[in-house]
C-alpha cells in the first residue's frame, strides 16, 4: 500500500498526487515510470513519474481522467492509498551535452519531460521549449519549465494564450528566426508527436519520442506495447518507453491505443449506470 | 470391480482397465471456467493404486524431475494410508496439487511405466492429484518438522513453480527465505499463464499458503534488476540468491501485420483473462470479445489461449500449427479437450501475413500449408511450404502462442552474470550454479521455455546446491 501524501487538480481533469513509494523513489532516472494499481478490481495502468525525492520516499506523478481507471484514481485523496505502485520501468533518458536541447510537449504529456528537461540542463545543455495546450486553462507546469530553460514558447490551440496554432507552428516560426537546435525530446498526444517528428525530420533535428502505449505488466512479459521503430517491433516498457521520433511508426500507435475504445466507453456509461457516488459528480464534469 | 481392499502380492492378479476421471461435459464446460476433470472418488483411486505392480526398481520415479517415490506413494493410496501418501509425495514435490494437473506424465513418469508396456499405465498424475486434493480437503496442510533457524537468508527472485519451490526446499531445512515478485500477486505463470479450467486458482493459493506457513515471506512490486539488483540484495544481508525469473517475453512471428490491432501474444491475452480477471464482472482490465479468433502455435499455451477464447467470446475459435498431430507438443489430454470443446485444428499450416482493415483491425489472416520434409536439428521432420497453397482466413484476433524468450531484466542489469547468445543465464545443470557465486538460476531463465515440472526440478537442485552452499559461509 502507497500512500497519498498529497493531491491536488492542476488544471481541468489534471491531478498531481505525491505518493509514498521509497523503493521507486531511491531508484528513479529521469524518463522512468512506474505501474499502479488503485484497488483490487483496477487495471494495471503505466504512468511516467514526474519527479523522485529519495529522501522522503516519495514520487510525484500527475494523471489526466481518460477513462474509468483514471477517473477512479483522481477521485483518492491525501491520506488514502495506491494498492500497488511498481517501478522504475523502462529505459531512463540517456542524455548527453548536445548543446541546444528543444523539449516540444503538449496536454499531460508536459509532464513526461519535465524530468527529462531538468536531467538536460543538470548535464550542461541549453535547453529551450515549446509547450502547446488546448487552451490556456489547461496549460501545466510553465512556471517549472522556467526555471530549468533558457526560453519557453507556449502555444494554445484556441489562442487563448501564447501563439495560436500548435507546438509545431512555434518551433518552425523559432528556427526561421535564426535558433539552432542540436537534438529535440518530444513527448504529448500521439498525434502531437507525429506531426513533431515529420518536422524535426525535415529540419534535421534528430529527436527521441517518448511513447504511451498500452501496457500490462511493464516487465517485457505481454507484449502488449509494441511498437514500430524503422521498421522493427520493439517492446515499449523494457526496450524504451524513448526511441528515435523519426522512425516512429506513430499512425500504428494511434491505432493501437484505440484498441479497447468501445469497451472504455462501456465502462464509463457502466459507471453512471450504477448510480455509484461518482455520478454526480462525472455528470457534473460532463456538463462543465 | 475390486472391493478396493489391498491386493495380496503373490495373487494372480486380475487385468483392471485404467481408471478414467469423471468430466464436465463438453457443451457445458465451454460456457464456466470450472476444472474440466473433476477427479477420483477414494474408491477410485484404490482400484487404480491397485493397478500399480509396485516395481522393486521403479522406472517411473527416473522420469520424475523431482524424483518422487511413486510405488510408495501409490501402495500408501492403495492400503488406504492417504495421509502417508500425501507426505510421501510431499518429501520431494512442493506443488503436488499443481504438479497432479499440468505435469506431462505421459512423457515422463507414465512412458516408463512398466504396466504400460503391454496394457495402460498407471494413471499416476491422476493419483497424485487426488492425493494432494485430499490433502487440500482436510483443511490445513501438517507442516513438516522443521529444524531451527539457521540464520541463513535467501532471496528468491520471481515466484513461479522454480522459485516456489526453491523457496519450499530451504525453509524446510531452516533457512529464512524471502521471494521477490514482480507482479502483484505470487506464483507467476501459474497465475497469469495457466487457466483456472485446468488449475483452479484455490488449489495455487493453498499451495502458497503452504509455503508461507513454512516460514517463506513474499514480497510483490518488486523487479529484482530494477527496483533492488542483485548486488544490493546481497548488501542487504541476503547469503545466496536464486533467479528464477522465467522466460516471460513472448516471441512474434515476424510476419506483416502482426501489430494490427487485435493481435495479441498469447501472454497477453492470458494475462488479461487470468491474471487481471477481464471476463469477469467487476473488472476494469478489457479485453476483445472475438468473433472468430486464429491461435498461432500448437503447445500447452496455444491449446490455453484456445479454449480460454472460446469461453471468453463464445465464437469459434481456429488452431493454425505448422506441423502435424504427431510432432504437436502440448499434452495429450489439453489437446483432447480442445477438440471436444470444438476448437478447429487447422494442421500443417503456418502463417504468412495478418490483413486489416482500414481502422488498423484484424480481418484475416493469410497462410500456406506445409508438407514435411527431412529431420531437423529437434529431430522432427522439418515443415516446409507447397508454394502455391496460400489461402485466407477471415477472423478479427489472433493470438500468437509460439514460444517465450527469457526475460531481459535481470541479464541487463547485473553484472558478472554470464549470459548466452539467446539471453538465457549460464548455469550449472546439476547444481544451478551461475557465474557469479552465491547466485543460482533454474527454471525457463536457463533453460528457455519449457515446463512447471522441469522448472520444478531445477529448483530442487539449486536448493541442494544453495544449501550446500551455505555450509561453506561463516556462520551467520
Amino acid at each position: 500500500m502507497h500512500r497519498i501524501h498529497s493531491h491536488r487538480v492542476l488544471a481541468e481533469k489534471i491531478h498531481e498526487f505525491w505518493i509514498e513509494a521509497p523503493l521507486v523513489a531511491r531508484k528513479y532516472r529521469a524518463g522512468q515510470f512506474v505501474i499502479v494499481r488503485t484497488h483490487e478490481f483496477g487495471e494495471r495502468i503505466p504512468l511516467t513519474v514526474v519527479e523522485a525525492d529519495a529522501n522522503s520516499g516519495r514520487i510525484r506523478l500527475i494523471v489526466q481522467e481518460a477513462g474509468k481507471s483514471t477517473i477512479l484514481m483522481c477521485r483518492l485523496q491525501a491520506g488514502e492509498h495506491f494498492l500497488d505502485v511498481v517501478g522504475p520501468l523502462g529505459r531512463a533518458t540517456h542524455i548527453e551535452n548536445w548543446g541546444n536541447l528543444v523539449a516540444v510537449c503538449g496536454g499531460v504529456g508536459t509532464a513526461s519531460l519535465l524530468p527529462i528537461v531538468r536531467a538536460a540542463a543538470a548535464a550542461g545543455n541549453s535547453v529551450y521549449a515549446v509547450i502547446g495546450s488546448r487552451s490556456k486553462d489547461l496549460m501545466i507546469l510553465e512556471d517549472e519549465f522556467r526555471a530549468a530553460c533558457k526560453e519557453v514558447r507556449v502555444s494554445t490551440d484556441d489562442g487563448t494564450y501564447g501563439i495560436k496554432g500548435f507546438v509545431t507552428d512555434v518551433l518552425r516560426q523559432w528556427i526561421e528566426q535564426g535558433q539552432k537546435f542540436q537534438q529535440a525530446i518530444i513527448v504529448g498526444p500521439v498525434i502531437m508527436m507525429k506531426v513533431a517528428a515529420a518536422l524535426t525530420k525535415e529540419l534535421a533535428i534528430p529527436a527521441l519520442a517518448s511513447l504511451n502505449p498500452i501496457m500490462v505488466d511493464g516487465t517485457g512479459m505481454c507484449g502488449g506495447c509494441r511498437v514500430t521503430v524503422h521498421g522493427k517491433t520493439y517492446f515499449a516498457c523494457v526496450d524504451g518507453p524513448e526511441f528515435d521520433a523519426h522512425g516512429v511508426d506513430f499512425q500504428e500507435l494511434i491505432l493501437r491505443n484505440q484498441a479497447y475504445r468501445n469497451l472504455e466507453e462501456r465502462a464509463l456509461h457502466g459507471l453512471l449506470d450504477k448510480g455509484c457516488q461518482l455520478t454526480a459528480q462525472l455528470e457534473g464534469a460532463k456538463h462543465a | 470391480m475390486p472391493d478396493g481392499t489391498a491386493a495380496p502380492k503373490k495373487a494372480k492378479r486380475e487385468r483392471v482397465p485404467r481408471v478414467k476421471m469423471a468430466e464436465q461435459a463438453p457443451e457445458k464446460r465451454i460456457h464456466n471456467f470450472e476444472e474440466v476433470p473433476f477427479g477420483y472418488t477414494e474408491e477410485q483411486a484404490i482400484v487404480e493404486a491397485n493397478r500399480c505392480l509396485i516395481c522393486k526398481r521403479p522406472k517411473c520415479v527416473d522420469g520424475c524431475p523431482v524424483n518422487i517415490d511413486i510405488p510408495k506413494f501409490i501402495a500408501q493410496i492403495r492400503d488406504g494410508d492417504f495421509l502417508g501418501a500425501a507426505r510421501t509425495v510431499r518429501a520431494t514435490n512442493s506443488l503436488p496439487a499443481v504438479c497432479g494437473r499440468v505435469c506431462p506424465q505421459a512423457e515422463q513418469c507414465e512412458v516408463l511405466c512398466v504396466e504400460g508396456i503391454k496394457h495402460e499405465p498407471v494413471a499416476i498424475g491422476n493419483l497424485e492429484r487426488f492425493i494432494a486434493d485430499w490433502e487440500l480437503a482436510q483443511g490445513q496442510i501438517a507442516l513438516p518438522e522443521i529444524p531451527p533457524p539457521t540464520g541463513y537468508r535467501i532471496a528468491v527472485v520471481g515466484s513461479g513453480p522454480a522459485g516456489l519451490t526453491v523457496a519450499g526446499d530451504l525453509a524446510k531445512i531452516g533457512h529464512d527465505v524471502t521471494v521477490f515478485e514482480a507482479l502483484h500477486r505470487p506464483s507467476g505463470v501459474l497465475a497469469y499463464g495457466i487457466p483456472e479450467f485446468r488449475l483452479p486458482r484455490p488449489v495455487v493459493k493453498s499451495e502458497i499458503e503452504y509455503i508461507q506457513r513454512l516460514g517463506v515471506k513474499f514480497v510483490y512490486d518488486v523487479v529484482i534488476g530494477v527496483t533492488v539488483t542483485v548486488d544490493e540484495l546481497f548488501e542487504q544481508g541476503f547469503h545466496a540468491v536464486f533467479i528464477g525469473t522465467g522466460a516471460g517475453l513472448p516471441r512474434m512471428m515476424n510476419v506483416p501485420g502482426e501489430n494490427l490491432v487485435g493481435v495479441y501474444s498469447a501472454n497477453e491475452f492470458l494475462t488479461r483473462v487470468n491474471l487481471m480477471g477481464a471476463s469477469r464482472d467487476g473488472y476494469d482490465t478489457p479485453v476483445r470479445l472475438a468473433k472468430h479468433t486464429v491461435v498461432v502455435g500448437g503447445g500447452n499455451t496455444a491449446m490455453d489461449a484456445a479454449r480460454v477464447s472460446l469461453r471468453v467470446s463464445g465464437n469459434p475459435v481456429t488452431l493454425a500449427y505448422r506441423r502435424s498431430m504427431e510432432e504437436i507438443p502440448a499434452r495429450r489430454e489439453e489437446i483432447h479437450h480442445a477438440i471436444e470443446e470444438g476448437i478447429k485444428f487447422e494442421l500443417l499450416v503456418a502463417p504468412l501475413e495478418v490483413l486489416g482493415d482500414e481502422r488498423g483491425q484484424v480481418k484475416a489472416i493469410q497462410c500456406i500449408r506445409m508438407g514435411l520434409g527431412e529431420p531437423d536439428d529437434s529431430g522432427r521432420r522439418r515443415p516446409e511450404p507447397i508454394a502455391g497453397s496460400e489461402f485466407v482466413m477471415e477472423c478479427d484476433t489472433v493470438i500468437v502462442a509460439i514460444g517465450n524468450s527469457p526475460n531481459p531484466i535481470i541479464p541487463r542489469n547485473t553484472p558478472g552474470l554470464e549470459v548466452s547468445k539467446w539471453g538465457t543465464v549460464v548455469a550449472d545443470e546439476a547444481t544451478g550454479a551461475t557465474s557469479r557465486p552465491g547466485v543460482y538460476a533454474g527454471g525457463d531463465i536457463v533453460s528457455g521455455a519449457a515446463t512447471v515440472i522441469l522448472a520444478m526440478g531445477a529448483g530442487r537442485k539449486a536448493a541442494t546446491a544453495i544449501h550446500e552452499y551455505l555450509q561453506t559461509l561463516p556462520k551467520p
